[in-house]
């Protein structure tokens, strides 16, 4: 009964470990811009952002140029 | 009578060590003062170029207390652009998605330092033969 108890407890946290996975390499994959200025300052413009959208369709279409 | 000016070639052999040295880069540009390609590690670097000088202008006015934009990146899921100005020039390159950036970064402007340079001048293979005095 312990055994199995103890089989459960470590398929659940298997599975939490391979969601929190899975979450962050999605959140990596998230679109945005990053801005770094000479004063040594940067800006990160997420994904969905105003000043990020025209940023990110210039990238895109600088990607396809570079195909 | 052919001429090649010697800050195409500098960039030239830069582009091409750093083409080399990253696995991550997979297309790049080297753009003069004025928005001129130097040299481009594929055949139109030409609309890359005007992309990338479109993207730092854009920068630019993205915030309001001003500064300049000296490096950016713009992740998408398909790749990354990077462009990084030093003084006059300017080098815009492509990665895959998920680049390891701070090594992107270091990359480029190590190239772009290079092609400041001039290239090195091929020593002489000529020898000369020392005189004999018999004594």
């Amino acid at each position: 009964m312990a055994r199995r108890a103890l089989g459960l407890a470590g398929l659940a946290g298997a599975a939490l470990a391979a969601a929190a996975y899975v979450r962050r390499g999605a959140a990596r994959r998230r679109e945005r811009v990053d801005l770094y200025y000479d004063d040594g300052s940067m800006v990160s413009l997420p994904e969905g952002s105003a000043a990020a959208a025209p940023l990110l369709e210039l990238g895109r279409e600088a990607l396809r140029a570079a195909r | 009578m052919a001429c090649v000016s010697v800050a195409a070639v500098g960039a030239a052999d830069a582009l091409k060590d750093l083409m080399e040295i990253s696995s991550q880069v997979r297309s790049a540009v080297v753009l003069a003062s004025g928005g001129a390609v130097e040299a481009a590690t594929f055949d139109d670097g030409a609309e890359l170029a005007r992309l990338a000088t479109e993207l730092l202008d854009a920068a630019a006015s993205v915030r309001e207390s001003g500064g300049a934009v000296n490096q950016l990146e713009v992740a998408t899921a398909e790749g990354s652009v990077f462009v990084v100005r030093d003084g006059d020039r300017i080098i815009a390159a492509t990665t895959s998605a998920d680049p390891t950036v701070g090594l992107v970064f270091y990359d480029l402007k190590s190239c772009l330092r290079d092609a400041g340079k001039k290239p090195a001048r091929k020593r002489s293979t000529t020898t000369t033969k020392r005189k004999s005095d018999g004594s």
